[in-house]
């Protein structure tokens, strides 16, 4: 090999992936595990931030962006929601402590954490799986309490057994001073004592004052009612921020697939504020 | 300014193959695409454009990334070796070198693609100016000068000699290797060269072409456009344009199963292609009419609004020259120019 | 053309269809495209059909059979035969196609020109059998016979298959004996056949614009185009990859090849693929008789269909 310094690259070139292990498995709800992954030597692969993805891959079998929902504040390892519902997942889901996967990133922006949200009121809105890329953002908050103002956690599934790390919303976060958790399910369930209904329609019931920061992930059908249901109560599109999913390869804005106006959201999003979406041509 | 007589290129050719990989413009059948240098290729410098751009040699239609090993469950990575030795690619054209420039917008920003940026570093430019624009080319719209290829070394056919200029320090130093088969030269014949070729590219029809209200800040005006939809319907889905072109950049990743393992591999992709988009939760462009749409918003508002106005089409003509039902990216700037059938 | 301008303006204005699907006139002489028209003043202005329209119609009417009334379809001779075979096989919709029958002396191919050294070409007028060619260059000429399709070469004749009417004259061009390609390269050896197809289809970019462009390529969804599948579309690492992919989309369309041309003539690399299915059609009229997919509309296959008669696989053996 030449001693040209195009090889200072080599090892960092974000298309290699790295090797990470599987330390645990939760078992969350019917289709939803959360892995717990770490380096080979242990630790944590890289370092991220909140609402970054990172490319999976179970080589031979096929490979998927998933937000990292585990806080940066946690030193010890990284953890990914993951719903079965393709090829990838459902292979996924068939992995048990130890095995290994190929792991490269972490891709993406963040949820501006460290600037536009510090000293806010906080609103996370999530719905079914969408509390996994906020999971990472909540936790965050809570370990950096101090700078940030009050937070309000609405999230709801199809049914209890839909609501991803309950055990944790359950335990941690309810039991931390100054946030409220507003749980919701669909329909009527025996056992299941709160609140019923979709979250758009929780949303107006709960009355929340509009000098909160809103964050919401979930399917897109909640997502446009959610932003409806925000702006009657007062809230500016200024106000609200989201995660774009779209199909990815690359991860470094080149490959060209989740292009969308002059964005790519794997380099430029996934985050962003719906002001910002608003100026993207209507293709995502 | 060097020359050398025609008759004495393989000569030269033969030189540079000693100590470098060397890309020459090879006819095959009644085709002519870059290829590599041997002794029985057919080497033709007159063809004015091959058939794909020389793109290839920096950014391969296809090209291994890592072998990935799995043995009981122990996986390993091996990177592929990067560019490490020093190659040639002789011949190519002001266009074709601007679409270099293009690419190097979308792989050296960061983070910078590492086999892109070694074949870069190793890659060495002979840009030939074009003897005989044709009907089909307007790179002069986008700024380029066909007689000025912006190479390494620029050369220059001239009846039996070619004129040989060296313009950088790569090509200093290939001039270098080569100075026994070099002969000093005054610049009278590629004087008379150049003045000959830019009088024609101005009576080229497409010269005039007019890229006004093509820009970043046209996004949603253009994007919202009826046109497109006037435009697209005789469009095949193939992706002739894209892969003809020496700035698509876009690309898949791929896994070819070894076994044991997988070969990750990239190869070149289609923003024309129906599963471009597709994933597990469905597809955000499943209309022809969009996809269309993609390739040339991008190459004329898209890339210049993250490129400080740089279009990402060079003006080579090989979509002009190839789309299988006539279509392409001049047609779609004179559409909007007239606004439609309106 | 005045004629078919005048005869479509008239079936839009009665209403009889809602729509034409001709050629549009390109930038260049050489260049027209194909195009819908909805409203006389489009067709005035830029309808065409002359030597340069080429292109066959046929498989747009597979969507345009799915718009609302009838589409006013331009059919060449030798396009005849594609829309019958995809009547034949359910593709097209006939009641939606209203059909005009147009003359045809033989297509051009503009790389056929310009591979004869023609470069820089500005204009290409017709004078009786001679192309007189304009270019940046000088002026050439070219007689028309030389510049034409390899399709138009090998004719299948002037008479259309099926139409509603028909506007203008038609001759048969065919100069050439259809199958004396693929009997020179039935007389190589196995080496020879290798190699040849080796380098023809070594050229190959996986653009797909053969399979695209194919009236027998109408499926839905292309294996070619699944993401389960590890060559979806694209090239692979493996170059033995375009050669599958030539390879099975031969014989998925052997028995329904019509041999329009279409995939040599759109191939950017110039690949020959007509000649895989030349000889399909050439092995199938040796062993079921002489057969010619979208002559007859209600015909059915011959690899469709099972008779005492047929050959038995072993034929493969004896044959060599």
């Amino acid at each position: 090999m030449c001693d040209c310094d195009c090889h200072k690259n080599y090892n960092l070139d974000t298309l290699i992936p790295l090797v990470g292990v599987i330390t645990d498995i939760k078992e969350q709800t019917p289709d939803v595990k959360t892995f717990r992954v770490n380096a080979l030597e242990g630790g944590k692969l890289f370092e991220h931030k909140p609402g970054q993805c990172a490319m999976l891959c179970a080589p031979g079998v096929s490979e998927g962006m998933f937000s990292i929902t585990s806080s940066p504040t946690n030193k010890e390892y990284q953890e990914f929601s993951i719903k079965r519902c393709g090829q990838l997942t459902e292979y996924l889901h068939s992995l048990k402590v130890g095995d290994q996967i190929t792991v490269r990133g972490p891709y993406g922006n963040n949820f501006p954490v460290d600037t536009e949200l510090k000293g806010k009121n906080l609103l996370f809105i999530a719905g079914g799986i969408g509390l996994a890329p906020l999971r990472s953002v909540i936790n965050y908050v809570i370990d950096n309490r101090q700078d940030y103002g009050t937070v309000d956690i609405l999230y709801g599934s199809r049914s209890a057994d839909d609501l991803v790390g309950l055990d944790e919303i359950q335990n941690v976060w309810m039991n931390t001073p100054g946030i409220n958790v507003h749980l919701t399910i669909d329909r009527e369930q025996e056992g299941w004592d709160g609140h019923v209904g979709f979250v758009p329609s929780y949303l107006r019931e709960l009355e929340f004052s509009n000098d909160k920061t809103v964050l919401v992930c979930g399917p897109p059908i909640m997502i446009k009612f959610v932003l409806q249901g925000l702006q009657e109560m007062g809230f500016t599109k200024e106000q609200v921020y989201t995660t774009l999913e779209l199909r990815m390869k690359c991860g470094v804005g080149k490959c060209g697939r989740c292009n969308i106006g002059s964005k790519y959201v794997c380099k430029d999003g996934p985050v962003f504020r719906f002001d910002e979406i608003d100026e993207l041509p209507n293709e995502y | 300014m060097k020359k050398i007589a025609k008759s004495n290129l393989s000569a030269l050719f033969a030189k540079i193959n000693e100590t470098k990989d060397l890309y020459v413009p090879v006819k095959n059948g009644e085709q002519v695409n870059f290829a590599a240098y041997s002794e029985e290729a057919e080497v033709d410098l007159t063809a004015l454009k091959t058939v794909k751009s020389p793109k290839d040699a920096f950014f391969p239609q296809s090209e291994n990334l890592y072998t990935c090993f799995n043995e009981q469950g122990k996986i390993s990575i091996t990177p592929e070796e990067l560019q490490d030795k020093d190659f040639v690619v002789f011949g190519m054209k002001a266009c074709d070198i601007k679409g270099i420039e293009v690419l190097d917008k979308v792989f050296l920003s960061e983070p910078v693609d590492s086999f892109y940026a070694a074949r870069r570093q190793h890659g060495i430019i002979v840009g030939l100016a074009c003897d005989k624009p044709e009907e089909s080319c307007f790179c002069t719209v986008f700024g380029i000068n066909p007689a000025e290829p912006t190479a390494d070394v620029a050369v220059y056919d001239d009846e039996d000699f070619l004129y040989w200029n060296a313009l950088t320090e790569k090509g200093n130093a290939l001039t270098e290797t080569l100075c026994d088969l070099l002969e000093d030269a005054d610049n009278t014949a590629v004087e008379n060269k150049k003045k000959e070729i830019t009088a024609i590219a101005e009576k080229l029809p497409y010269a005039n072409l007019s890229l006004e209200g093509w820009n970043g800040d046209a996004l949603t005006e253009k994007f919202d456009s009826p046109i497109w939809e006037e435009l697209y319907k005789p469009c095949l889905a193939c992706g002739t344009c894209t892969f003809s072109c020496p700035t698509c950049q876009c690309y898949d990743i791929k896994d070819y199963n070894t076994g044991n393992g997988i070969k990750r591999y990239r190869c070149w992709d289609s923003c024309m292609y129906s599963d471009f988009t597709m994933m597990a939760h469905g597809n955000n462009r499943t209309s022809q009419m969009q996809r269309f749409r993609q390739r040339f918003m991008h190459k004329l508002v898209y890339f210049p609004a993250n490129n400080d106005g740089m279009y990402s089409c060079v003006g080579c003509g090989r979509c002009v020259d190839k789309c299988p039902q006539n279509l392409n990216i001049v047609k779609v700037i004179k559409a909007f120019e007239k606004g439609g059938k309106a | 053309m005045q004629k078919i301008v005048e005869r479509a303006k008239e079936l839009l204005a009665d209403g009889t269809v809602n729509r034409v699907l001709g050629w549009k006139k390109g930038d260049m002489c050489f260049n027209p495209e194909p195009a819908f028209f909805e409203t006389a003043e489009d067709l005035d202005e830029n309808f065409v059909y002359g030597g340069f329209c080429g292109a066959n119609l046929s498989k747009y009417m597979i969507d345009a059979s799915k718009l609302e009334g009838k589409t006013l379809v331009l059919l060449k001779p030798c396009d005849t035969y594609s829309f019958n075979q995809l009547i034949n096989e359910h593709r097209v919709d006939r009641e939606k196609a209203y059909i005009i029958g147009v003359g045809c002396k033989g297509k051009l191919n503009i790389e056929t020109i310009k591979q004869s050294g023609v470069k820089g070409i500005l204009n290409i007028t017709e004078n009786g059998d001679m192309l007189n060619i304009e270019t940046l260059y000088g002026n050439t000429e070219m007689k028309y016979s030389d510049a034409l399709l390899e399709r138009c070469h090998v004719c299948k004749g002037k008479e259309h298959k099926i139409y509603d009417e028909l506007i203008g004259e038609s001759q048969d061009t065919s100069d050439r004996e259809r199958f004396a390609e693929v009997e020179k390269i039935e007389k190589m050896s196995p080496e020879e056949k290798f190699a040849f197809f080796q380098k023809e289809l070594s050229k190959c970019i996986r653009c797909n614009a053969c399979r695209n462009v194919c009236p027998a390529c109408s499926c839905r969804k292309c294996v070619f185009d699944s993401t389960k599948f590890d060559s979806s579309q694209k090239a692979n690492t493996d170059s033995f990859e375009e050669k599958m992919f030539h390879i099975i989309r031969a014989f998925h369309v052997a028995g329904r090849c019509t041999d329009c041309g279409e995939c040599s003539r759109v191939c950017p690399q110039g690949i020959p693929l007509h000649l895989f299915n030349r000889k399909f059609i050439k092995d199938i009229n040796e062993f079921y008789g002489e057969y010619q997919a979208g002559a007859d509309v209600d015909a059915k296959g011959p690899l469709t269909e099972y008779t005492f008669g047929d050959c038995e696989p072993s034929i493969v053996k004896e044959r060599g």
